[in-house]
């Protein structure tokens, strides 16, 4: 559902650039103004959702647990899985965050003449790994555009991201990577009916909008010619806070920029922030220790509770008729 | 009970067919046989439950507070600011739909509603309304809605019907737990009154008499005495139930289940054989006769009201330790909650065997160990002596329940107990044991009869696992270490497979078990006929 929405209000971020630029001429606005305007979103928002969400507490200590206890010594634990130490706790979030542990665990259910069949389903998990580790492999491979000398540490990226080198220029493995993740989220939520019916608009919009970066990006490099010289003077000037805006960038960069713009004033606004969520969610990030340290509650309150007394009084002659031992005879 | 055959009632489950209406377009139609009967007047005035009536959820009038919006508004922000999990929730959400069909509701139903993410979004939507600048803007295009009176009436019929198991926040990359969203679903449809009898009720009688069944101290004093006869009838062993005694060495609580019905008892038989045998030093509460919670299916304000009278209890007998029985949402409670409600608990004293001398290291905070670690390190320790072979006629599996499962991790002690007293026993499939395992279809307060179709339903992946090891080994026993599943387990195995019979670990041990001074045994404790003493 609200597929066609998320569609139409991508193409037409793509076409207010092209107007934008190419009739309006409006070159600064895209190339310095939206983008420092985006950055600055995307900084301040961040941080402010994380900081709303850091100030509610967390009253209870409930992780969920997902392997074998810590108890007696000769049982064995599963320390990673139902962690009872920081560390552990710390090497549970490394996996969750690093390999997508909980997705891996993935199955699929299905009901065959009446009967419950399961089977491993580690697409969704492949596809995720796939999109989100392109992504942040190609963020890091645009550093060098923002930095007069390319570090070493990029250019290493760079050289095993085109490996495999089919041709001039070299294809990044991660551009067709990304591409395949991408276009597999998508797939699922058009063709994957249980998907499909949870899906809103604003699940669709970033899938379009990534989509619409990355095939700029990929028509830019491997396409069409753009000056990149003068991207770079661009990409320079913005990072040195001295902006300049040279002659002779493309419309289908300005498209590019524009669309990486919308992407990050919009993170923070959205289910993106799942990014800085899945630090702070507390059915991973605490030890299963209850019984061993006392968690506390910050706004813990008395409650009204019953107590021994009223409940002898209420049943004192019944308790002295069955011989049940009494505080007050 | 009036349901259509097994086979009849899953037949008609499509997970592939999904409504051609939008999900916020179809109204609520609470359906019989889905929802529970409306809470009583009395039970909500007696624990001072706001909005006070007797509440029929079938009536087009539900008697809501004038500003009853006003009332839900305030409780998300209130909880918003309380639970980082619930703000979390709320927002990070992708709908990657991970969950879906990890529900056992969503399996057996096949209710899109009854997706964990639905479920999820049926309270996220009005959070998006109320919350959040997207929401406010785009409306139902932002996945945002208004609350009236419908979409309360949804997220009353769906927030009770789901268990609390956690299985869906397994299988979440953000952990988000479909659980505390439905605590938190239900506290702000209990700020309205609308509870149901089957919970409300149980809350009320724990108030009162300590235990939810609302057994008075001289019932519970005999029924203990009356388990002691039969177990003097099987052993020949006397055995006499220690009652509020001050000064003993350990209090002990379960659940009022276990005191009530088939195959509860036997259980309970267990475990005071079990004491007597290692001569321990310990004693019964009439008033901390319940370790299980209602409150919790409420509240957790009225959760931590009932729990209190048990640390209390330990306070006034001058116990030094707790030993709790086997229960499900008892343990959710005593160890995700308790000790940050009550603690410090520095009135007792760190848990130790008296019989091994193994310092319960992993409980030393909140001084309560679960009977199968106490029982597994008694086994460890060769301090009782098995005759297995009286469990011969049984070949056994094991349901992990969901709260000591997944809120705890207690997968290893129970089974091996069992391997100890029993010579037959046959895991389920990987995906439903252990961290994996599925609902019984009835926790969270939804044991209630008048749901049996939603309970079968529920039920259905956790009796298929059964099934499948019934037809491959055999197997004849479902044994667990909850309450709740001993009276839900029975009535979901007659219905998907009825060849296999429901029991406690300790009613496994305990007949097992070679007492000092017993006679020859030629019954077990359910007084059938010990395998080769058939007459």
């Amino acid at each position: 559902m609200g597929i066609g929405l998320a569609f139409i209000i991508v193409l037409g971020l793509i076409i207010i650039a092209y107007i934008g630029t190419d009739v309006l001429k409006l070159n600064t606005l895209f190339a310095v103004a939206f983008p420092y305007a985006a950055f600055l979103i995307f900084i301040i928002g961040f941080i402010y959702r994380v900081i709303k969400w850091a100030k509610s507490p967390v009253p209870f200590r409930i992780p969920t647990t997902a392997g074998q206890q810590f108890s007696l010594p000769w049982i064995k634990q599963n320390k990673i899985e139902n962690p009872s130490t920081a560390w552990a706790v710390a090497l549970r979030m490394f996996f969750e965050i690093a390999f997508f542990r909980s997705l891996f665990r993935n199955t699929k259910a299905e009901i065959l003449n009446g009967r419950l069949y399961f089977g491993s389903n580690k697409w969704l998990w492949l596809g995720a790994i796939a999109f989100h580790y392109s992504f942040f492999i190609i963020l890091v491979r645009h550093l060098r555009f923002f930095m007069a000398q390319t570090p070493w540490c990029i250019s290493v990226i760079d050289s095993v991201d085109s490996f495999w080198q089919i041709g001039l220029p070299m294809i990044y493995m991660t551009d067709i990577a990304i591409a395949a993740g991408l276009l597999y989220l998508l797939g699922r939520r058009i063709f994957n009916p249980q998907v499909k019916y949870i899906s809103l608009p604003s699940d669709y919009f970033p899938l379009f909008l990534i989509l619409g970066i990355i095939t700029t990006g990929i028509l830019m490099r491997y396409f069409t010619r753009v000056d990149i010289t003068s991207i770079k003077e661009l990409a320079l000037g913005l990072a040195y806070l001295k902006p300049t805006v040279p002659d002779g960038i493309g419309v289908l960069f300005y498209i590019h920029l524009f669309l990486v713009s919308v992407l990050f004033a919009y993170f923070p606004f959205s289910k993106l922030m799942h990014m800085g969520g899945v630090f702070l969610s507390p059915t991973r990030n605490l030890a299963n220790n209850n019984r061993m340290k006392r968690h506390v509650n910050p706004w813990d309150y008395p409650v009204k509770h019953r107590h021994y007394e009223e409940y002898e009084d209420e049943f004192r002659e019944k308790m002295k008729k069955a011989g049940i031992p009494l505080e007050k005879e | 009970m009036g349901l259509p055959r097994p086979e009849e009632l899953i037949s008609t489950v499509n997970l592939k067919k999904m409504p051609s209406k939008r999900w916020m377009d179809i109204k609520p139609e609470l359906k019989p046989g889905f929802y529970c009967y409306g809470a009583k007047r009395k039970d909500l005035a007696y624990v001072d439950f706001p909005n006070a009536r007797d509440f029929h959820p079938t009536d087009p009038d539900w008697k809501l507070p004038e500003d009853w919006k006003r009332i839900v508004i305030e409780g998300i922000k209130q909880r918003i600011e309380r639970f980082r999990t619930f703000h979390i929730f709320m927002d990070i959400c992708v709908r990657c739909g991970a969950c879906a069909d990890k529900c056992h509701f969503f399996i057996g139903s096949g209710d899109p509603k009854n997706m964990p993410v639905l479920r999820a979004e049926l309270l996220r939507s009005v959070y998006r309304k109320y919350f959040t600048t997207g929401g406010k803007i785009f409306g139902k295009n932002g996945g945002a809605r208004d609350i009236d009176l419908d979409v309360l009436k949804e997220l009353w019929y769906y927030f009770y019907q789901c268990t609390e198991c956690r299985r869906c926040s397994l299988f979440c990359p953000y952990g988000i737990d479909t659980a505390e969203i439905t605590i938190i679903a239900r506290e702000l449809l209990n700020l309205l009154g609308l509870n149901t009898d089957w919970i409300s009720g149980p809350v009320a009688n724990c108030y009162r008499t300590g235990n939810h069944l609302g057994l008075e101290p001289h019932t519970m004093k005999a029924t203990l005495e009356f388990m002691c006869n039969d177990i003097y009838e099987i052993t020949g062993v006397k055995i006499e139930p220690p009652i509020n005694r001050k000064g003993a060495e350990i209090l002990f609580v379960t659940p009022s289940g276990d005191l009530f019905a088939d195959p509860g008892i036997y259980t309970c038989m267990g475990y005071m054989m079990l004491f007597h045998e290692l001569g321990l030093d310990y004693t019964w509460s009439t008033f901390a006769s319940e370790g299980g919670n209602f409150g919790f299916f409420t509240s957790m304000e009225m959760a931590k009201r009932l729990h209190t009278k048990i640390y209390e209890e330990a306070k006034r007998l001058k116990v030094k330790w707790i030993l709790g029985g086997e229960c499900g949402h008892m343990w959710r409670v005593w160890h995700q909650y308790h000790n940050t409600w009550y603690g410090p608990i520095d009135f007792l004293e760190e848990p130790v065997s008296p019989i091994t001398k193994t310092k319960f290291e992993h409980a030393k905070s909140n001084k309560i160990v679960h009977i199968s670690e106490f029982t597994a390190d008694l086994i460890r320790h060769g301090v009782l002596k098995f005759e297995k072979s009286r469990n011969d006629n049984l070949v056994v599996t094991f349901h992990d329940s969901c709260n000591p499962a997944r809120a705890m991790g207690i997968f290893e002690e129970p089974r091996y107990i069992i391997k100890n007293v029993c010579n037959h026993f046959y895991d389920m499939p990987d995906e439903t044991i252990r961290e994996q395992t599925f609902c019984c279809g009835g926790g969270a307060g939804l044991n209630a009869g008048e749901i049996m179709e939603l309970r079968m339903r529920g039920g259905f992946p956790r009796a298929n696992a059964v099934r499948y090891v019934h037809e491959k080994f055999g197997v004849n026993m479902l044994a667990c270490i909850c309450a709740i599943d001993r009276a839900t387990l029975p009535p979901l195995m007659d219905y998907w497979v009825p060849e296999v019979r429901v029991t406690g670990v300790t009613e496994l041990v305990a007949n097992a078990m070679i007492m000092k001074g017993e006679k020859e045994r030629t019954m077990n404790l359910r007084m059938e006929p010990l395998p080769g003493k058939e007459a």
